[in-house]
This record gives structure tokens, C-alpha cells and sequence, in this order.
């Protein structure tokens, strides 16, 4: 038993010492191989500034030199190289050796504590450290510094993460989203204040037999038929809030500025109805560096569409976003709005919402006069996924049809000319086609 | 006498002692370690290949960790590490991030909580625990083992090709994980993945497959449905959810290999990419996200299921007490199971599914919420008024359900569409399914690990080591996770390689530095675990046979393995696995081994619920002894 335990220390010990050693000697080379690579270079510099001095520089591609190039090639690439490794091994192991420092530490606070244990009981009595029973005592504490620290992020991070809705229907989700809060909060800290202290409560004693209490239906009854009433009236409110987001009436839909978002790696490309508030149809196949988004102008509802390079949207008035996606999946997420719907190739998407405030109004309230909304990619899309956004702003009625008549049309001069080169190409192939197989015919 | 009615079982056995003659014949190193077809070695392989594995993925998190906290420091060791092609100038890449992001979440999810986790615990205890000498299929177990054990390997090895690994996310959705010119991890390190996946399925599907015909076949004598213990029922029921739905996942990713490489059109329509056309038209990504999350949503049951068994065994043996309503339990299972196929349109809410079906998603979601709330309260009804002792292994069971609360609780917010318009695809999801699922299942995992290495390796691990292990990680986890969901209802999304660019998200920067220390700290905390597992093997305290005085039927096996388990026949079994400081009895556990004869006095009324002839009896000897039980109490 007690040969077990030298033994044990010293393989503790005899590791210590190696791991020690391996470590030191690592930093140790890593600065040795440093200052020899640093006398290198300076020998190379001076010799490469010495040539250079003698030299003229017409005269550069000497034989001298040139060795002096190679030699500093040779030496120079690995130089640079070896030297940021060096430093980056330093930092390495300055960090593992703390590190390992500390492991030592705690594994000496263990052999103490087991030195302790062992002769107190050699020495018959029952230890005092009673570690089972201290695990209850910290499982107490945990509870009331766990708790503070709940109180804590709700008052400090909450105030952060939480901002008055920019939209009519965002506060209907607030309103359901801060009943739900107080009612999960609830249920957390008393689950939590049961957890933790019956574990305070009833940790272990020799004197005391647990209650041999396998079951009780009436109390399982309870704690069924309780959270289901609550989850009930939860999933009501929560679906009636849902359809009425979502279930938007025809008459609504024409009611609504239509407005095209399409994404595509990393941005977003924004299309306006235009007069007849309609949008002219897409079709993939048609896309061209002038027409990227594929728009079909024969179809005369995209003569009068509008290429805008933000979204701008007038307050107290319905937008109706059709979404798209040309590449990958995206996300339109308008944090501010309440407002989130993946944008899918192939498939349009819709999300119909009121803004309520204006960017003004909003700067003010935030107490931030450079604030703006955003619209943001929310579905992981690539490399640029995490700087794919728009700005988004809210003005008054007027303010926005000033800006809307600034905005130009999609159905450009670029664009007809692009057209009428297609055209005029594929008429030429027709008749040449027609020519061919005339000859053929022929 | 009683003894006739429930000890007669001695000679009925006596063919089962074949398998401890087999424990004789001459093994070699490569059949007892490496293809070893025995339930107890292939546990422990499952085991140490899932450890292995969640290093592998913790030390990527950190990596992310270390992006995120400071994104414009560079980290010379960094590019020593990983080379230039991944972090140039000691900066982790976007397209890397992306990279380790996918493949942290792909090994966690999978290699570690669903093969670490479930391979090890059902393959050690489902035998164990229900007194039977192997699986029921020993060559499949072990096929199971080195199939899982080739998906680790191929999924390593997309870290060796040129354009990296998979990197659209764990999800993999396509067209992103179709197409090679949207992301380069789309490239050879996605139809890795994809392999893998198919290996990994494969090898979950046989190893569930052999968990339920063992569980429906093998039970010793007296081991009815209802007397198994709490584990074996979650292991059954998360086998069966786990036939139900892995073969779903391999018919996704086939048709995903069919898109990548044979020009079908099953996910694809419409796509421009870098300024080509594709001829793809008329197939959907929605489609792709119905058929993962088919699997994807019962997935997190099969992870969080095992973990809630094993801290059922382990809170009853450590509470000293029965586990509060044991039938309310397995109903919870069994309502998780068949309601856990029913809700994956949950994560699909603004995906452009029909809003009507998101709303109906909803409603089934939130049931599900129930069985779960009645299983926090079975778990706190068992620790009211119990004897605790505080093992390492109950400390990881009391934190998972705290864990378990916490993250439950935030999946009512997002179980709710209208709440998940702005939660969707932000930190606040990401916070709520590392608690749940993440932090809790490592738990339940952790809690089993420390409960039943004697079992496993003989011996036992240090426990003031197990407490410093459970103190770091416990307190680190909640302070990693719980600003996360500030951060979420905020409007941050999840999966940004930085916060630099977004007005709105530079108060969340300090905030993610100190999120970013406490994971560093759980990270090294898991130092303590990793010493303590590997030098317990070989230097730890000499185990007991019943180190914990447990009543399951795996504490009644030698401590030293024997292929077939037990030396002898195999013990019968006469009660449930909870009778835990029942009245009238001297210790405060009676093993399931133990006749209702030898413990007249301690015996229910309810405990012969199908037997008048032993109530009978019983009432008999209450009466002849009717004053004598009372003096004990009196002591008492």
C-alpha cells in the first residue's frame, strides 16, 4: 500500500522532471537556433550592404553578389520562417509550462490532502474532510452565486439584447416572447432552488435512511396535467400570433409594396415594383453580367422595376418581400423588424411586415444617432456568410417617393442594347440555320 | 415455503456455463483487443474511439473560440499548426472557420454523443444489466465497432485533402454542399463526409438492431420488461428510434451524392454559381433540410436519451432512494420516442415550408415538452428526502439536470414559431441545443463513465480529481453558454466568422472574449478528466464488486472479466432494480439477486402484485412476527 504510493510519487515526479526538461530544452533550442539565425543574418546584411557599397549598381549581377543573393536566399527564407516559429514556440510553451505549472500544483494540493486522509486514518479517527458531503455544501453555494449571477445577466445582458420592435407585428412577438420569459424564468429558478438545495439539504449522513417513496400518482398527475395546461395556452397564443404573421389576406398582398430581394454570395440584390407595383418575372437561364438577375423583359411588368442599392421603406406602410436566392440558401434576417425567411433557389418566399418607426425615431429611442437597421444573412452561405448585409431604412411617406423617383429603372439603355445584340444574333443564326438547311435541302 | 416459490431456478440454468469455459481458451492481443467480439471490449473501444474523438472536436472549438474572441490578433502557432493554407499569418481563414465549425459539430453530434455515448453504455450494459453472457450477435457488435471506427477515420481524413473539409455546417444543406465552386469544402472533404455518414449509419443501425434482439431475447430469468433497470429501457427505446430514422439520413445523403455526382436534380433548381448556369431545375433544398431533420430531430433524442437512463440508475443508487415513479418514466420514454418522429419540422419554420404546417409543427413540438417536464420532476421527486452521496458520477448527474432544465426551458421559445421568426439561425439556438443536448448528454456521458469504470477497468477513478473535473466544466459550461442567448435575442447569427462587421454587434465583442476564457478553461479542465481516465487504468485503487451498493445485475459480476460474465450460472433476478432504504430491511439496498423470501421483512404488499400464493405467505409471516418489526423501528 504505502510502496504503491512512493511509487506513485515518483512517476509524478520522474514525469515532472522529463516533461520539464523536454519543454525547457525545446524553448532553450528554439532561442539558440534564434540568436544563431539572427548573428546569420546580420553577417549576411552587412556583407549584402559591404558588396553593395563597393559595388555600382549597374554592376549588381556580379559573380560575388550573386553567391551573396543565393547565400541570402538560402538563408534569408528560412530566417524569416524559423524566426516567427521560434517566437510562436516561446509563446507556446511559456503558455503549456504555466500550465503545467499549475497541474503540478494541484496534483501536490492532491497529495496533501490524501497525506492528511491516510493518517487520520491511521491514527483512527474519521476524517474531517468529508468529501461527499462538502460536494452538497458547494452545490448550496453554487445555488445562491448561480442565482446572483442569473439576476445579474438579466439586468445587465437583457437591457443589451433587448430593443423595442421596429415593426407592427414585432410587438406581438415581443409581447409572447416576454410572457414566455417570466414563465420559463419562473419554472427555471424553482427547479433550480429544488435541484440545488435538496442537494444541500439531503446529502449524505450516517444516522439518516433515505424515504422510501417509489411513486405517487396524484402528484404525477399534477406535474403532467400542470405543464400541459401552460404549454397549451402557450401553443395557442404562440399560433395565432404565427398565422397572423404568416396568413396574410389577398387583399393585404395588394395592398403592400412589392419588393424583390434576391441573395447570392455575399450580397443582396434589391428590385423594386415599380408604378404598377408588380414585379416582372426571372428566369434563370436569361442571366448576364447586365441582367444578373436573370429578369425576363419580355414580360412588361419589369419595364418599370426599380434597381435600388438599400432597402428603403416608407413607416406605417405594408412591404411585401419576395425572396429569392440565385446560388445557396440564404436568410433575410431583419433583427429589428422581427423578421426572418430563408431565401431559396428555385423556390420564391414571402414575408409581409408594417414598419412602425422610422430610422429617426429608432435613433433616438437607442439614444444612437448612427444607428441603423440592417438586413443580415442568417443561413451559413460561404466564406462571406459573415459580411453579407444591406442597410435598411425607414422614412416618412414622402420621403420615400422623392427617393423612389431617384432610383433607376432595371430596363436600362445598357440592357436594350444587350437585347437587341441577342436578338439581332439569334436572327442571324435563324437565318443562318435556315440557309443551311436550304442548302441541304437543296 | 416462500423459498420453494422464488428460488427455484438453479437447475434450469445449468446449460449457460458454456461461456465460462470459453473465458479458458487461448486469446492472442488481436482478438482480445482489436477484433474482439466481446460486449465488455467493445464498449471500452467505443469508448476510448468517442474520447479520442470529442478531444479532437473540443480542441476545434477552441480554434472557433479563438477566431471569435479575437479576430484581429494573429496566433503565429496557429500557422505552424495548420499551415498556411488555413491560417495565413496565424489568422484562422473564413472558409476554415467554416470548416471546423462543420466538423466540431458533425464528430460531436455523431462520433462522440451518439457512438461514444450510446455504443458504449448499451454494449456494456444492456448484457450486464440484464444478466446475459454476450450480445446477441457478438460478430456484429464488432462489425458495428470498426464501422464507426472507419467514419472516424474517413472523416479525419478529409482534413488531409487539398480543399479541406466539409464546411456548410453540420446540417450540410444543399445547394452549399453540392456544389464545389460555392464553398471548396464541398469539394472531396463533403463526399468524405458523405462516406462517412454512410459508414457511421451503417454502423448505428447494426449496433441498434443488436441492442433490441438482446434486450427482447437475452433477460435472465425474472428479468421482466418491467423489471429492467431505467437505462435498459432508454437504450431499447433509443435503439428503436434509431432504426427508425438513421436509414433516412443514408436515403438523403444518397440522393446528395446523386446531385453531386451524377447531375441529378433532387435538391437542385435554379442555380447561378460564379457566373455559370447549371442546368439543374425542378428539385428543392427544403427537401434535403425534411429528410435530415427526419433524422436530425429524433438524433437528439437518441443522444439525450441514454445520457437520462444513465443518470436515472445513478441518482436512484446515489439518492439511496427508488427512482420516483419509475413506470412515469419509461411512459416518458416511450412518449419522447413516438413524439420525437413527429416534430422535426420544428427547425423549419422559416425555411418556406408552408406556414400552416409550421404551425401544426408547433403544436406537436411543445407536447414533447411534456414527458421531458415530467421527467425533471421525477428527478427531483427522487432526490427529495434521499441519503445523497456525492460520487463524482452524481455530481454529473445532478448537473445534467440543471443542463437539462436550462435548455429545455429556452426550447419553448423556439419550439414556438412566431418566437422563432427572430431566434432562428442565432446564437440564442445555438446556446440552447449545447445545453441540452450538448452539455447534458457530455454529462450523462461523463456521469457513466465515472459510474461504472470499476466496472469497466477493475479499478477506480480518483474522485477529488472527478470533482475538480465536474466544478471547472460545470461552472465553465454555463458561463460559455448562458450570454450566448443575450447574444441570440439580439440578432446575432450563429456561424459568423466574425462580429467586425456589424454595427449593431460590437457591444457582444468583450462578451465573446469572455465566453471564449471559459471555454478555454472547460477545455483544460478536461486535462484532469484525461488523466485521471488513463491513469486510473493502470495505477487507479483496486475496485470492489460493488463499490457504489448498487442493486443492478452488472455489480454481481467479478471484478476481473470474464468472457460470459459471470463465472457460474447466471443469477436470477426477483425484483425491480430500485429497492433502495426500503423500510424494515438492515441495509439500505437489496440487489435484484435477492429473494422476496430473504427479506420478509422488509416485503410491500405491492411487490407481489401477481402472486396470492407469496402474499399469502407473507401475510402469514407478518402475523407470526407481528410485534417484531415494530421494535426495530422503534431502534431505528
Amino acid at each position: 500500500m504505502r510502496l504503491r504510493e512512493i511509487f506513485n510519487i515518483r512517476t509524478v515526479a520522474a514525469l515532472l522532471i522529463t516533461c520539464t526538461l523536454t519543454v525547457m530544452g525545446n524553448a532553450l533550442f528554439a532561442q539558440e537556433q534564434d540568436s544563431i539565425i539572427s548573428s546569420t543574418t546580420t553577417a549576411i546584411d552587412a556583407a549584402a550592404n559591404t558588396g553593395n557599397t563597393e559595388l555600382a549598381p549597374s554592376s549588381l549581377p556580379l559573380i560575388s553578389t550573386a553567391v551573396d543573393t543565393v547565400a541570402r536566399y538560402m538563408n534569408m527564407q528560412p530566417v524569416v520562417e524559423t524566426k516567427d516559429h521560434s517566437e510562436a514556440y516561446r509563446s507556446g510553451s511559456y503558455y503549456f509550462m504555466l500550465f503545467f505549472l499549475l497541474c503540478v500544483f494541484i496534483a501536490i494540493i492532491g497529495k496533501i490532502l490524501k497525506v492528511y486522509e491516510i493518517t487520520r486514518e491511521m491514527q483512527g479517527q474519521k476524517s474531517n474532510l468529508d468529501n461527499k458531503r462538502f460536494q452538497g455544501v458547494l452545490l448550496g453555494v453554487f445555488l445562491i452565486v448561480g442565482l446572483y449571477g442569473v439576476y445579474w445577466s438579466y439586468s445587465v445582458q437583457g437591457p443589451m439584447s433587448m430593443h423595442e420592435s421596429a415593426s407592427v407585428h414585432g410587438l406581438d412577438i415581443d409581447l409572447m416572447f416576454k410572457i414566455t420569459l417570466i414563465l420559463t424564468t419562473i419554472v427555471f429558478i424553482l427547479t433550480h432552488i429544488a435541484l440545488f438545495g435538496f442537494s444541500f439539504k439531503y446529502r449524505a449522513s450516517e444516522n439518516r435512511k433515505a424515504y422510501f417513496y417509489p411513486h405517487n400518482n396524484s402528484l404525477e398527475r399534477i406535474w403532467t396535467i400542470v405543464p400541459a395546461i401552460v404549454l397549451t395556452v402557450l401553443v395557442l397564443l404562440g399560433f395565432f400570433t404565427w398565422r397572423g404573421i404568416t396568413n396574410v389576406s389577398p387583399e393585404d398582398q395588394k395592398a403592400a409594396i412589392n419588393i424583390e430581394v434576391v441573395g447570392e454570395q455575399f450580397k443582396w440584390t434589391l428590385r423594386y415594383a415599380g408604378a404598377d407595383n408588380e414585379i416582372g418575372k426571372r428566369n434563370y437561364k436569361l442571366t448576364t453580367p447586365t441582367n444578373g438577375l436573370g429578369i425576363d423583359f419580355k414580360d412588361q411588368k419589369s419595364w418599370d422595376d426599380k434597381l435600388v442599392s438599400e432597402i428603403v421603406i416608407p413607416v406605417g406602410k405594408p412591404a411585401r418581400f419576395t425572396i429569392g436566392s440565385k446560388d445557396v440558401l440564404h436568410s433575410f434576417y431583419l433583427p429589428d423588424f422581427r423578421v426572418q425567411m430563408n431565401a431559396v433557389p428555385g423556390m420564391p418566399t414571402y414575408f409581409q411586415f408594417t414598419p412602425r418607426l422610422t430610422t429617426a425615431e429608432m435613433r433616438e429611442k437607442r439614444n444612437d444617432p448612427k444607428y441603423d437597421y440592417v438586413l443580415l444573412c442568417a443561413k451559413i452561405c460561404g466564406a462571406g456568410h459573415y459580411n453579407m448585409q444591406a442597410k435598411v431604412t425607414v422614412v416618412s411617406e414622402a420621403e420615400y417617393a422623392t427617393w423612389l423617383a431617384k432610383q433607376a429603372f432595371y430596363y436600362n439603355d445598357d440592357v436594350k442594347k444587350e437585347l437587341q445584340m441577342v436578338e439581332n444574333k439569334s436572327a442571324e443564326e435563324n437565318n443562318k440555320i435556315a440557309l443551311n438547311t436550304n442548302t441541304i435541302i437543296n | 415455503m416462500a423459498s420453494t416459490l422464488t428460488h427455484d431456478s438453479g437447475v434450469l440454468h445449468q446449460h449457460d456455463n458454456h461461456g465460462h469455459d470459453h473465458g479458458h481458451h487461448k486469446e492472442t492481443f488481436l482478438t482480445k483487443y482489436i477484433f474482439s467480439q466481446d460486449h465488455k471490449m467493445i464498449a471500452k473501444q467505443f469508448l476510448i474511439t468517442g474520447v479520442v474523438m470529442a478531444v479532437i472536436a473540443m480542441i476545434l472549438s477552441i480554434l472557433f473560440r479563438l477566431q471569435l474572441a479575437w479576430p484581429d490578433e494573429s496566433f503565429p502557432l496557429l500557422e505552424t499548426f495548420l499551415g498556411e493554407k488555413w491560417a495565413e499569418g496565424g489568422r484562422i481563414k473564413p472558409d476554415f472557420y467554416l470548416a471546423i465549425v462543420t466538423i466540431h459539430g458533425t464528430m460531436m453530434v455523431f462520433f462522440v454523443l451518439t457512438a461514444g455515448l450510446s455504443g458504449t453504455f448499451s454494449n456494456l450494459l444492456i448484457p450486464l444489466q440484464l444478466g446475459a453472457r454476450d450480445m446477441a450477435s457478438p460478430f456484429l457488435n464488432m462489425l458495428s465497432y470498426w464501422l464507426f471506427f472507419i467514419a472516424c477515420m474517413v472523416m479525419m481524413a478529409s482534413f488531409f485533402v487539398e480543399s479541406g473539409p466539409a464546411s456548410s455546417g453540420w446540417t450540410v444543406y444543399p445547394p452549399l454542399s453540392a456544389l464545389p465552386k460555392a464553398i471548396s469544402g464541398s469539394g472531396t472533404g463533403m463526399t468524405l463526409w458523405l462516406i462517412s455518414m454512410v459508414a457511421f449509419v451503417a454502423s448505428s443501425l447494426i449496433g441498434a438492431l443488436n441492442y433490441i434482439s438482446t434486450i427482447l431475447n437475452m433477460r435472465t430469468k425474472g428479468m421482466d420488461m418491467w423489471k429492467m433497470p431505467l437505462t435498459i429501457w432508454a437504450f431499447f427505446l433509443t435503439a428503436i428510434v434509431g432504426v427508425l430514422s438513421f436509414p433516412v439520413l443514408v436515403s438523403a445523403v444518397v440522393l446528395l451524392i446523386f446531385d453531386r455526382s451524377f447531375g441529378t436534380s433532387f435538391y437542385l433548381s435554379d442555380i447561378v454559381v460564379a457566373g455559370q448556369i447549371l442546368p439543374n431545375q425542378g428539385g428543392s433544398p427544403v427537401l434535403w433540410q425534411h429528410l435530415f431533420w427526419f433524422l436530425g430531430h429524433p438524433e437528439v433524442y437518441i443522444v439525450i436519451m441514454p445520457a437520462l437512463g444513465i443518470t436515472s440508475e445513478v441518482i436512484a443508487t446515489n439518492s439511496r432512494k427508488p427512482i420516483f415513479g419509475y413506470h412515469a418514466m419509461v411512459y416518458s420514454l416511450i412518449g419522447i420516442t413516438v413524439l420525437s418522429f413527429i416534430v422535426w419540422g420544428h427547425h423549419m419554420f422559416v425555411t418556406g415550408m408552408n406556414p400552416f404546417l409550421g404551425g401544426v409543427f408547433m403544436i406537436t413540438t411543445l407536447i414533447i415538452a411534456v414527458p421531458s417536464a415530467v421527467k425533471t420532476f421525477n428527478y427531483l421527486a427522487t432526490i427529495w428526502r434521499g441519503n445523497l452521496r456525492f460520487t463524482p458520477a452524481m455530481l454529473f448527474a445532478i448537473g445534467l439536470v440543471s443542463f437539462f432544465i436550462s435548455g429545455g426551458l429556452t426550447g419553448i421559445f423556439l419550439g414556438n414559431a412566431a418566437l422563432d421568426i427572430n431566434l432562428h439561425d442565432t446564437y440564442f439556438v445555438v446556446a440552447h441545443f449545447h445545453l441540452v443536448m450538448g452539455c447534458a448528454a457530455i454529462f450523462g456521458m461523463l456521469c457513466g463513465v465515472y459510474h461504472w469504470y470499476p466496472k469497466m477497468f477493475g479499478r477506480m477513478m480518483d474522485a477529488r480529481l472527478g470533482y475538480l473535473h465536474f466544478w471547472l466544466t460545470f461552472i465553465s459550461a454555463y458561463l460559455v453558454f448562458f450570454p450566448m442567448h443575450f447574444m441570440g435575442i439580439d440578432g446575432v447569427p450563429r456561424r459568423y466568422y466574425a462580429f467586425t462587421e456589424f454595427a449593431f454587434m460590437q457591444e457582444w465583442l468583450t462578451v465573446n472574449v469572455f465566453i471564449t476564457w471559459a471555454a478555454i478553461i472547460s477545455a483544460l479542465a478536461q486535462v484532469a478528466f484525461l488523466w485521471n481516465f488513463f491513469y486510473s487504468m493502470f495505477y487507479g485503487k483496486k475496485a470492489e464488486q460493488n463499490p457504489w451498493e448498487s442493486n443492478t445485475l452488472e455489480w454481481t459480476t467479478p471484478v476481473e472479466h470474464l468472457h460470459g460474465n459471470w463465472p457460474g450460472e447466471i443469477p436470477s433476478v426477483y425484483r425491480w432494480p430500485y429497492d433502495y432504504s426500503k423500510p424494515g430491511h438492515d441495509k439500505d439496498f437489496i440487489p435484484q439477486t435477492t429473494p422476496l423470501s430473504e427479506t420478509m421483512s422488509s416485503n410491500l404488499p405491492h411487490d407481489f402484485e401477481d402472486n396470492p400464493e407469496a402474499e399469502r405467505i407473507q401475510q402469514e409471516w407478518e402475523k407470526e412476527h407481528a410485534s417484531k418489526p415494530k421494535v426495530q423501528e422503534d431502534l431505528v
